[in-house]
């Protein structure tokens, strides 16, 4: 079971109390309106798929309820870094 | 006792007798024995017969290796384990054991014929052979091979043990108690950290238990860790699964050992998070692949051994071995030097150095180099072996009454894998070993590749004489694959060793290949001549061992297996005889029968006073979220479809929420509170779903936003009063509000009092009568239910379920989401295109809602179905069509969502997802069934009371 830091509990805790988010860095168009099929295509279903460095999503759900974001290698499932939503790329 | 006990040594207690049974027939052993042990000192050499050609088998190996002899033990009603290794059975009093797939008995196997039939069974028979006709494959193949083929019967009644879970950490986790675990861990605790050590074994000490001269360091060692407070020793444990992060899952056998199992749990499961984790997991030695090479007396060399020095048991009185490698040579000397009688030794190779020699020769063993084995003789035992020049020359014949073999080493990789640590080939080992890994973890001893076993090892086929189609040379034993079958297997074209292995079935047993993994993939390589490396290596995966499930589900089971969760109504439900429905984790009434009344006349009879007099239903499982904050309105304006900023405090709205990709993903009455406050309804299983859905879009999407959720569905009591009566019911309970039609209108909510409890109390209906939602603090859900029980005598107040609010509503055309919706349905799909603010500029969905497939006609659309036989209800799932007399496959149109008998009506009623159905009302459509086709037509969803009077009131 992978152990996961929680930038908000600043604590590593076990997955189990953690939910999967899908991949970070996807902004909500400000004005969804306005964008064309394809546009809205590619925000709703293409995502990355890539083999090793992934830009993800977790809640802690059974913790303090925050949403966070994780590097996380793919091949390994080591978790490289997390940090608070809001925070740039890394 | 036999004469195969040796006169002394062993680790065995010469002083405590064991007696058991095999097959009903008596034996005797000693403590410390394996039932393996204490048989071959039986003399039993014939353990089980095997997998597909139910050959004579007897043991191969002494540990969890062996592939062969597969034991069911009985210990009384719910206590049957089938498939046990004889070598990991420990003797006590009164152990029954019994012999596997063979019928009528073990020595007499009628399925022995699929032996004389093997040409029949070639690699894929199953893929080749019964490929028609389909109707035969469920009706006679599969039952006949389940029969035939196949381990130990499955237990057939509940088990009736318990098991024992816990978890522990430690700075360092040692797996595996030979030397090299156990050097280990005496380093490891000598620095202060806290150590588990971890054993399959009943005892600590592996390979050191099979040397006597090892001893006094054992028992020194062991007394240094047993004495030491930072470490912990668990022997009868089986780490079977490496995962995350360096956690390991571990399986501690309690009682089988034991004559009398008290009352304590059966196993124990172990999660343990270590700092470090250590393999000391050693290596299992390697078979040699030659015709006849499976008959029972034909063993491991290292196997023997143990049995010798461990057991003090004799596997033979004239025991030869066939060898590759010294470390066979060494076994063999070590056990004429405890009094086995060896009468040959064997070797393919012909520069066995003179060191290794000189001990065999100096005992007087005969001594044959360069010659193999090329078959054995004896059916239920060896009698004797055939032997040749490796050239093929001077065959002879030598009489023995045991053969081992050694082949070699191959390193215990299974843990390493499971970490996905990456493994490097060593030619000089013939083996993998273990290279680079993610976890902080190491490698000692065997399992590294590092022993002092002696050179050899790289001929596990022996070259023979005889022509190679002819000889029944086994390679995986559990699953009965020969050296042919993996060549068949590269002659018909298979070339990765993933698609050789599921093929020929090698590896795959419950031993995954502990002992042929290496031999098949040396075969095919040599077969699709490229060497090992580029044919890959199949992976291994947990368990190490077969493991029982009771351990692994330890008390989640039965009622404990997920939580049940109880309204605090539910007790006044159960002592009235509700019958309950499991919701979303949630125990539910579904109808409350009257005595002699089956489920459709107590739904009927419920149905039938919601609509004539008052209904009462407890709905306090619906979920609830409170939504505060100055930006609550325009929050909830970007979740739901719904305007939110208009609706005026008091007042209520049925919100519709969307995914991003248009689709309804829940629905529910919600209420302003207040300027700043609401309070939202979600359907019973979405509630947590739609609380972090509504968390993502506030924490991630609009942080901006002054708002906070939180979920009341445990703080309040819900209870449906619904009927013409209801107000009736409500007006002499509630203080402070005025229930007039004038002064509290549908789909309004107002605060005040009821039976002096504060309420918050909703004018809502889920079944098209006037009807209140009281919601109260939880705590007073009971006593107001009772209350209104009471208070509502005189007007006829009748209990109802899930089951008639489910009938009600569907008379009413209300969508169940998740019944009636299937996450692939927009609010215009369901006719809720009214719920839908289209002139608002966005929320959640609204974009995808103009997406071209949605827009597109021919949209699966709810529409009502009447079946053309008032009488039939038809069968929610049935698939819909508009010619039943078409070809099959048939063109499904869409499906039945939800039926019923209404009683309202006096007939069925159903809800369908239809392809174009808005357009289709008034056609007839089809429901093609096993024995006929039912018409209906398509219908508004609006069977009663179109217009609502029966709402304003």
């Amino acid at each position: 079971m992978i152990l996961i830091h929680c930038p908000y509990c600043d604590e590593k805790r076990p997955e189990i109390e953690f939910v999967y988010g899908g991949e970070a860095h996807i902004a909500r168009p400000a004005d969804p309106a306005t964008m064309n099929d394809a546009a809205w295509e590619r925000y709703l279903f293409i995502r990355n798929n890539p083999r090793g460095r992934h830009h993800e999503r977790w809640r802690h759900s059974h913790g303090c309820g925050r949403f966070f974001n994780a590097v996380r290698d793919t091949v390994t499932d080591r978790f490289e870094t997390t940090y608070k939503a809001g925070e740039p790329r890394r | 006792m036999s004469g195969y006990r040796l006169a002394n040594g062993g680790r065995i207690d010469r002083g405590v007798r064991r007696r058991f049974t095999f097959d009903g027939r008596p034996f005797e052993g000693f403590s410390g024995d394996t039932l393996a042990s204490a048989l071959l000192a039986g003399g039993v050499q014939l353990f089980g017969r095997s997998f597909k050609y139910h050959r004579p088998r007897g043991v191969l190996g002494a540990g969890s290796e062996e592939p062969n002899a597969l034991i069911s033990v009985n210990r009384g009603p719910g206590r049957f384990t089938p498939n046990l290794r004889a070598t990991g059975i420990e003797v006590y009093e009164g152990l029954a054991a019994t012999s596997q797939n063979r019928w009528p008995s073990l020595r007499f196997d009628l399925a022995a014929i699929n032996d004389r039939l093997g040409m029949f069974f070639p690699a894929g028979f199953y893929n080749k052979t019964f490929m028609w006709p389909r109707s035969f494959w469920e009706t006679l193949y599969e039952p006949a091979i389940r029969r035939m083929a196949g381990l130990g019967n499955p237990p057939t009644e509940e088990d009736r043990d318990h098991y024992a879970a816990t978890y522990a950490h430690c700075e360092c986790l040692v797996i595996g108690a030979g030397p090299a675990g156990i050097e280990a861990a005496l380093e490891a605790a000598s620095t202060g950290k806290r150590v588990i050590l971890v054993d399959e074994q009943d005892e600590a000490g592996g390979g050191a238990m099979s040397d006597p001269a090892l001893w006094p360091w054992l028992e020194r060692s062991i007394a240094t860790l047993a004495g030491a407070p930072n470490v912990t020793l668990l022997t009868r444990t089986t780490a079977f699964g490496y995962y995350h992060d360096n956690f390991i899952g571990a399986i501690e056998r309690l009682t089988d050992h034991l004559a009398d199992i008290g009352k304590g749990p059966r196993e124990r499961l172990w999660r343990i998070r270590a700092g470090e984790v250590i393999l000391a997991q050693g290596a299992i030695e390697r078979p040699l692949v030659f015709d006849g090479n499976d008959t029972p007396g034909v063993m491991l060399a290292s196997a023997a051994r143990t049995f010798a020095l461990r057991h003090g048991v004799a596997v033979g009185r004239s025991v030869a071995l066939m060898a590759t490698h010294d470390s066979g040579w060494r076994d063999i000397v070590a056990m004429a030097k405890a009094g086995v009688g060896v009468c040959a030794v064997i070797d393919a190779r012909t520069n066995v150095s003179n060191d290794v020699q000189a001990e065999a020769k100096a005992l007087g063993i005969p001594v044959h180099l360069g010659q193999c084995v090329i078959g054995v003789k004896g059916r239920h035992a060896v009698q004797a072996i055939e032997v040749a020049s490796t050239d093929g020359s001077r065959r002879r014949t030598i009489a023995c009454d045991a053969l081992l073999m050694a082949g070699g080493w191959t390193p215990t990789v299974h843990l390493w894998s499971h970490a996905r640590g990456s493994l490097a080939w060593r030619d000089a080992l013939g083996a993998y070993v273990p290279e680079t890994c993610s976890e902080i973890v190491r490698c000692v001893g065997a399992c590294a590749g590092t022993w002092d076993f002696g050179a050899g090892g790289l001929i596990n086929t022996l070259p023979s004489p005889k022509p190679s189609h002819r000889a029944r040379a086994f390679v995986d034993f559990q699953n009965d694959v020969t050296a042919k079958d993996i060549r068949l297997a590269v002659q018909e074209g298979f070339r990765s060793i993933e698609h050789i292995k599921r093929y020929t079935t090698t590896g795959m047993a419950t031993d995954q290949g502990k002992t042929s993994n290496l031999n098949g993939l040396r075969i095919a390589s040599d077969a699709l001549a490229r060497p090992v490396t580029d044919i890959g290596l199949t992976t291994f995966r947990p368990p190490y061992t077969p493991q029982s499930f009771g351990a692994l589900a330890g008390r989640a089971q039965g009622p404990l297996f997920q939580p049940t969760r109880k309204t605090p109504i539910d007790g006044w439900a159960e002592e009235h005889g509700a019958v309950f429905e499991l919701v979303a984790q949630w125990r539910r009434a579904r109808y409350f029968p009257k005595p002699g009344e089956d489920m459709h006349v107590a739904v009927n009879r419920e149905c039938r006073m919601v609509r004539q007099a008052v209904g009462i239903f407890d709905a306090s499982t619906l979920g609830k979220i409170e939504v505060v904050g100055p930006d609550a309105a325009e929050f909830l304006n970007r979740m739901y479809t719904n305007p939110w900023k208009s609706l005026e405090p008091g007042r209520c709205r049925y919100g519709l929420l969307l995914r991003e990709d248009g689709f309804i993903t829940d629905d529910g009455v919600s209420a302003r509170l207040d300027d700043d406050r609401f309070h939202l309804t979600t359907t019973t299983g979405g509630a947590t779903r739609v609380l972090n859905m509504m968390e993502d879009y506030l924490q991630t999407e609009w942080p901006d936003l002054d708002v906070w959720l939180t979920s009341i569905t445990e703080q309040y009591a819900v209870i449906a009063l619904q009927g013409p009566m209801a107000r009736k019911v409500l007006e002499p309970l509630v203080e402070g509000i005025d229930l007039s039609p004038g002064a509290f209108p549908h789909m309004a909510i107002r605060a005040g009092r009821i039976c002096g409890i504060p309420t918050r109390l909703f004018r809502v209906s889920f079944t098209g009568e006037l009807g209140f939602e009281i919601n109260v603090p939880t705590a007073f859900g009971r006593a107001l239910w009772e209350r209104l029980m009471a208070e509502g005598q005189h007007h006829g107040i009748t209990p109802y379920g899930t089951e008639a609010m489910h009938v009600l509503r569907a008379e009413k055309g209300f969508i169940i989401v998740g019944q009636d919706t299937d996450g692939t349905v927009t609010p215009y799909d369901a006719g809720l295109g009214w719920a839908v603010g289209t002139k608002k500029k966005d929320f959640v969905g609204k974009r995808s809602l103009a997406r071209p497939d949605i827009v597109a006609p021919g949209r699966k659309q709810l529409v009502g179905l009447m079946t053309d036989d008032p009488n039939l209800v038809l069968e929610e799932g049935a698939q819909i069509v508009a010619d039943p007399k078409q070809a099959v496959p048939m063109t499904m149109l869409g499906h039945v969502t939800s039926s019923y008998w209404s009683e309202t009506l006096g007939r069925s009623i159903a809800l369908a997802l239809v392809a174009g159905g808005h357009g289709r009302t008034g056609e007839t459509l089809y429901i093609p069934m096993p024995d006929r086709a039912h018409s209906v037509k398509v219908c508004s969803r609006l069977f009663h009371d179109a217009e609502g009077a029966r709402l304003n009131v």
